[in-house]
Formats: structure tokens, C-alpha cells, sequence
């Protein structure tokens, strides 16, 4: 009977840990959907394929969800890491932001569908880019904390980098969407995806910040 | 079990319930205050595991205190329980260190100043000096452990809920190991000062396993100790979780492991004999204060991480404690003592009497250097150690060793081996062959113990005592308590003082 309860917890720990690494992969999916979405917006508009990504992004959210609920009951059910658990809840809420932003912004992007001229499309590219490799590197950090705390700085390091890449972009392209001819309203719809897109990497980078406490909480 | 009985062991079980309420607090503490155990499981695992270590490994302490003073009524052994026990309640609710160890010291020397019994000297210091080798020890233990188990952890890289699930496990291996460790090492203060007056008779039990006397005292003081942790302990638990210094679960791990190992050392018969297999020195079996070995070992943890943490004032308030525990205890003791006696008129103690015979003086000279004033002490009695050591002394300048030998050569008493004393030996106290023994000295009359123990040595080994060796310890502990039995059952001049009429 204690021998079952023994080898059960441990399974239980070990679907519980797939369960954690499945979140993670959605985010990653999340980001990846995004940045093919976006390229699609810039070359086609909205069609059946960027509907398509839409659906897409909306099935990973739903899933990610269920997986955080999931995880969350799992870890207040059997009183898991009860040191940490505070940490953990509030890391996966942000990182569950990180899908909504992703969502929300292609749902925004087919509401409100803004022109953007051919000259900006590289910009807008590289922008989408560099915040998704600024949110990989985020998810490594998570999943660090979680199987090797000592690479959770090396990951948060190259995040903050990236955030600040994206910084970079975003500032480029605005100074360049308001230098040019375009009139007032459609330069500020244009500077309102940049800076959506952009806030992107500023929660990626929130969330490492807050992973490199959690880091120093759980040092021995 | 009788009510006089329970009546007679209640100071003893109260004690153990504190202790059970208090001390469980420092092996499952961290673990159930950061919810990592539940508060049942632990109080389940700690229950089992006191029990256990108190009846397999409780009786070396216990052994240490009696040699430090042999209570020999069971008033006395009652009184003195209830003074530690009060001692220790009263200074907890002065927020004041305590100590169970101390205060049952203290209280043992209390009774041994009332009855005039000598302390023995070296006993006492080496009692003393474990107060203070116990957190010390278990800070230096609590050191390596805890940078040994980070390194490995860092090694093995595991998954955060992995370690987190592993965590549980060594920190429930940790409380049960402790709990087995506290119960080994605590059961002496529960239930030491009433071993020489037990009221129970060795029990056999299936598979020729035999539960002595003293095991069973030490089963009853343990299930005490264990109502204790499961009655009271959980808001002390609680306390202790998140009031102490925030420790990480490794870190509480090294501590609970570093108390653990050295209650452990200090109570086992086993590794004293494995220490003098391989020639090697062994440690006392001594009662150790279960939260200072806590207190040391955190305070190693905190040294180690440059001592900024550290309270002082605590280890002040501990080093304060070694001194006024024992005090406090003596003078509740000594004053119960006298109350217990003269208000409620119970003997608390067996009124010795010594006298040296040519026989004790042949007996001592083998030994000791006879001058011709010791010879002059021959065949005057003395009522009470104090007064025949006194007399001694003034006489011989011998050293504390052949002091306790004169002494216990030159206890006398009335010792007549009859049908009806024989017939009314309690079973399973002795040996088929013990009995034998004294059954072939029906009609014969001792003066001196020395020389009743010799008479039935001569008739069978199994009154003989073996080579002083920690090999042989056990065995002659035993014997040395069937003896003691004898001489109560067998000895006259006790029947007259418990029914008042004089010599």
C-alpha cells in the first residue's frame, strides 16, 4: 500500500513535469504561429491562411489554458513545492500573458486590419522576429528554473538582450513610419501595432526578471 | 497495570508528554510548518519511530543517570519526575531555555543532597560536559552534511517537482531517524529514575523474545511521549516551521539529520560496542537536550554563511540554562523531597547503613591501603553514606574510586533467604538457574551485599558478573538489576522501616 503511494507520487511528479513541459511548448507554438501570421498579414492581408493561423493560435491558447488550470489544481491538490508555489503560479500566469498578447494582436490585426506600406514590411518582420526568439529564450529560462537553475541566468541574459533588440526595432521603425508621407491617423495606427508587438518582449523580459528572484529564493 | 502504579509513574508520564508536545517539534517541525509532511503522517511516523527507539535503544542513557544516583523508592523516583516536569513547564512559560536532560540532572543530585547519597563526581562531569559537546557537535555535524547533500543535488540536476517529491522522502527518513534518535536518548529523562524501581516483571513474549523491565517502563514513558506529539505538538510544529530562521528544506534536512546523529550517539549501545570491536574510544550514553542540538546545528549552517544571522542572545540564554536548569530542578527536588516526605510521610529514599566488619577490611585492603585509623572505623555503624564517607575520609586519603569501593562494600543489610521470600520472587524476573542458586541458600543470613552476591555467584555463573567491557555491559546492567531486586526482596531491615518497627 505505502509502496503503491510511493511509486504513484512519483509518477504523479512525472505527468505533472510533462504536464509543465507541454505548457512550455505551446508558448513556443504560440510564437511561432504568430510570427508565420504576421508574415502572411504583411504579403497577402487577411485571407483564408491567416484565418487559418488565427484558429490556430486561438486552439493553442485553449489548450495552454487547460494545461495551466491543470498544473495549477495539481499543485494546490497535493501540496507540491509549497515553498515555491506562489512562484510557480505567478510564473505561469505571466507566461500564459505572453500566448494572450500573441493572440490578442492577431485578433487585433484582423479586426482592425491597418495598411502597411512594402517599405515597413522588413522592418515589421525583423520586429516579429527578434520578439519571438526574445520569448524562446524566455521559455528556456522557465523551463530552466525548473530542470537546471544554473542556466536560467545564461537564458534571462539573452533575453534582456533581445528585449533590448526589439526596443531597438521598434524605435527605428517608428521614427521611420513618422518620417514618412503617410497621413497622422495611419502613421498612429501603424506606431500602435509596432508598439503592441513590441510589448511582446517587454512581458518576456518581465518575466525572466521576476524568474532571476524566484532563482535566488530557491538557492540553498 | 494497577492504579497505584499509574499513580506512581504519572509525574514521569506528564514529563513525557511535554517532551512528546515539544520535542517532536524539532524532527518534524520544519517539514510540517513548510507543509511538505502533513501534520498526521508525521505525527504517525514520529510516534512509531519514538516507541521503537525508546525500547530497542532507550536503556544506555538511562543506565548513565542511574550510575550518576540510584533512586531507590518509588516516592523518590515519582518526586523527582515531578520536580524535572515542573521545572521544565514553569521555565517554558518564563520563556526561559530548558531542558528535560538538565532539569531531571538536576533533580536526580536534588535527591541524592536529600537522601545523602553520593553524586558520583565523574558521572556528573561527563554528563555536563555532552551539554555542551551536543550543539557543538551538531553544528560541526550540520556543516559537511549540508554542503555534501547541495553539492549532490547540484550534481543530479533534478527536476524541480522531482527534488521537491525527493525532498519529502528525506525529510519523512529524517523525522523518523530523529524521532528514533529522541525516543533512544530522551526516554532516560521520561523513565530513568524509575528503572531500579520498576514496578513491572520481565515479559516473555513469542519467539523467546523477552521484554524486561525496563523496556516495558520505557514502552509506557514512549506511548506518553508519543500522546504528547500527537495531543500537542502541531501548533508547536507550526511555530517552529515558519519562526525559527527560513531555512530551505536541504538546509532543515542537514539539521534535523546533524540532531539526529548525535542523540543517536549518545544513546547506542550498538555503535559503543562497534567503537570498542575496533579498539577505538567510546562516547557516553548520555540524555542530550534534543533542541540544542537543533540550536547548534542551525547555528553552524549560520556560521558557515558568515554569522551575520546568528542570535547570540540564544546561545547566551542556552550557556545560562546549563547552569540554572539543573539548580532550579535540584531546589524543586530537594524541597518536594521533603514535603513528599514529612507532610505525606512516603520514604523517598531506603535509609543505608554502613558498617566496616574485618571481612569489609580484608575485603578493602586487597585494593586499598588499610592504615590503622581505617581499622579503627571496624564494626561502627553509620546511618547514610554522607556520614560514613565522612569518617572515611577524615581517616584515608583515597581516591574517589576506592571511596565508592568501601562504600558499597560496607553497605549493610539484613538479608535472610527463607521458603516464603523465595516462593514470593516474581516471576520472569530471574533465571531457572538464578533460582536454583538461591533456593540452595534457603536458611543462610547475610550482613553484607557484597557477600550474598558472592554466595550466589558460587552456585551458578548466571549470578556472576562478566569482565567490565562495553561487550559485557549489557549483560552485567542486567544482572546488576537482578541483584538490586534481590536485595529489596530478601532484605529485613526494609521490611521493618516500611512497617516502622526498629531493629
Amino acid at each position: 500500500m505505502y509502496l503503491r503511494k510511493i511509486t504513484h507520487l512519483f509518477g504523479g511528479t512525472r505527468a505533472l513535469e510533462d504536464q509543465i513541459e507541454e505548457f512550455f511548448d505551446k508558448v513556443t507554438e504560440a510564437g511561432l504561429v504568430f510570427e508565420k501570421a504576421v508574415a502572411i498579414y504583411l504579403a497577402e492581408g487577411v485571407n483564408g491562411t491567416y484565418d487559418d493561423f488565427l484558429d490556430q493560435e486561438r486552439e493553442i491558447e485553449s489548450r495552454e489554458d487547460a494545461l495551466r488550470r491543470s498544473i495549477k489544481s495539481d499543485l494546490f491538490a497535493r501540496t507540491l513545492i509549497p515553498d515555491l508555489r506562489a512562484d510557480v503560479m505567478t510564473m505561469l500566469e505571466d507566461t500564459d500573458g505572453i500566448v494572450n498578447m500573441f493572440q490578442a494582436n492577431l485578433f487585433r490585426l484582423s479586426i482592425q486590419q491597418p495598411e502597411i506600406p512594402a517599405e515597413f514590411h522588413a522592418g515589421f518582420r525583423d520586429l516579429a522576429e527578434t520578439v519571438i526568439k526574445c520569448v524562446e529564450s524566455a521559455v528556456l529560462a522557465a523551463r530552466a528554473f525548473f530542470r537546471d537553475m544554473r542556466a536560467v541566468r545564461d537564458h534571462a541574459t539573452r533575453t534582456i538582450f533581445l528585449e533590448s533588440e526589439a526596443d531597438k526595432l521598434s524605435t527605428r521603425l517608428q521614427r521611420a513610419v513618422f518620417s514618412s508621407d503617410l497621413p497622422l491617423e495611419r502613421k498612429m495606427h501603424i506606431r500602435y501595432f509596432i508598439e503592441r508587438i513590441d510589448d511582446i518582449a517587454n512581458e518576456a523580459e518581465d518575466l525572466v526578471d521576476s524568474l532571476q528572484i524566484y532563482t535566488i529564493k530557491r538557492r540553498d | 497495570m494497577d492504579l497505584a502504579t499509574l499513580l506512581l509513574l504519572s509525574s514521569g508520564l506528564f514529563l513525557g508528554w511535554s517532551l512528546g508536545a515539544n520535542d517532536a517539534a524539532n524532527v518534524f517541525g520544519a517539514a510540517v510548518g513548510t507543509r511538505m509532511i502533513r501534520f498526521f503522517t508525521a505525527a504517525f511516523v514520529c510516534s512509531v519511530f519514538i516507541i521503537a527507539g525508546a525500547v530497542v535503544s532507550g536503556a544506555g542513557a538511562a543506565d548513565t543517570l542511574g550510575r550518576l544516583g540510584t533512586v531507590d523508592r518509588q516516592a523518590g523516583a515519582f518526586t523527582c519526575a515531578l520536580a524535572a516536569g515542573f521545572t521544565v513547564y514553569y521555565m517554558t512559560k518564563w520563556g526561559l531555555p530548558v531542558s528535560t536532560s538538565q532539569a531531571i540532572v538536576g533533580a536526580i543530585v536534588g535527591w541524592n543532597l536529600f537522601s545523602g547519597s553520593p553524586t558520583d563526581t565523574a558521572t556528573f562531569v561527563t554528563i555536563v560536559s555532552t551539554w555542551v559537546l551536543c550543539p557543538v557537535l551538531a553544528g560541526v555535524i550540520a556543516v559537511p552534511l549540508f554542503v555534501a547533500t547541495r553539492r549532490f543535488l547540484h550534481w543530479a540536476n533534478l527536476h524541480l517537482l522531482r527534488a521537491d517529491a525527493l525532498t519529502r522522502y528525506a525529510l519523512l527518513f529524517a523525522g523518523a531517524f530523529g524521532a528514533y534518535s529522541l525516543g533512544a536518548n530522551n526516554i532516560a529523562n521520561v523513565m530513568g529514575v524509575f528503572v531500579e524501581v520498576s514496578p513491572f516483571a520481565a515479559l516473555s513474549l513469542h519467539g523467546g523474545y523477552t521484554l524486561t523491565s525496563a523496556q516495558q517502563l520505557f514502552l509506557l514513558g514512549a506511548i506518553a511521549i508519543a500522546v504528547g506529539v500527537v495531543t500537542y505538538s502541531k501548533r508547536v510544529m507550526f511555530t517552529v516551521g515558519s519562526g525559527i530562521v527560513p531555512m530551505s528544506p536541504v538546509a532543515a534536512w542537514a539539521v534535523v539529520i546533524a540532531h539526529s546523529i548525535v542523540l543517536f550517539v549518545f544513546a547506542s549501545e550498538g555503535l559503543e560496542r562497534l567503537l570498542a570491536t575496533h579498539g577505538l574510544p567510546t562516547i557516553p550514553l548520555v540524555p542530550v537536550s534534543s533542541s540544542q542540538a537543533i540550536v547548534g546545528a542551525v547555528i553552524g549552517l549560520g556560521l558557515m554563511r558568515g554569522g551575520r544571522d546568528i542570535d547570540w542572545r540564544l546561545v547566551r540564554n542556552i550557556g545560562f540554562g546549563w547552569f540554572t536548569t539543573p539548580i532550579i530542578a535540584g531546589l524543586v527536588c530537594f524541597t518536594a523531597l521533603f514535603f513528599v516526605q514529612n507532610v505525606f510521610d512516603q520514604p523517598v529514599y531506603r535509609e543505608k547503613r554502613f558498617s566496616m566488619s574485618i571481612e569489609v577490611l580484608n575485603r578493602l585492603g586487597e585494593s586499598t591501603i588499610v592504615t590503622e585509623e581505617l581499622a579503627a572505623l571496624k564494626d561502627r555503624e553509620f546511618a547514610g553514606a554522607a556520614a560514613f564517607l565522612d569518617a572515611f575520609r577524615e581517616r584515608a586519603d583515597a581516591s574517589a574510586a576506592a571511596e565508592r569501593r568501601a562504600l558499597a562494600l560496607s553497605e549493610v543489610g539484613d538479608f535472610r533467604i527463607d521458603e516464603a521470600h523465595i516462593y514470593r520472587i516474581e516471576e520472569g524476573r530471574l533465571s531457572p538457574h538464578q533460582i536454583e542458586a538461591i533456593e540452595e541458600l534457603a536458611g543462610a543470613r547475610f550482613r553484607y551485599r557484597w557477600v550474598f552476591a558472592e554466595a550466589l555467584a558460587a552456585h551458578t555463573d548466571e549470578w556472576a558478573y562478566l569482565p567490565d567491557s562495553p561487550f559485557n555491559k549489557r549483560y552485567n546492567k542486567q544482572l546488576r538489576r537482578q541483584l538490586e531486586y534481590m536485595f529489596r526482596h530478601f532484605d529485613r531491615q526494609n521490611d521493618r522501616r516500611r512497617t516502622g518497627s526498629g531493629p
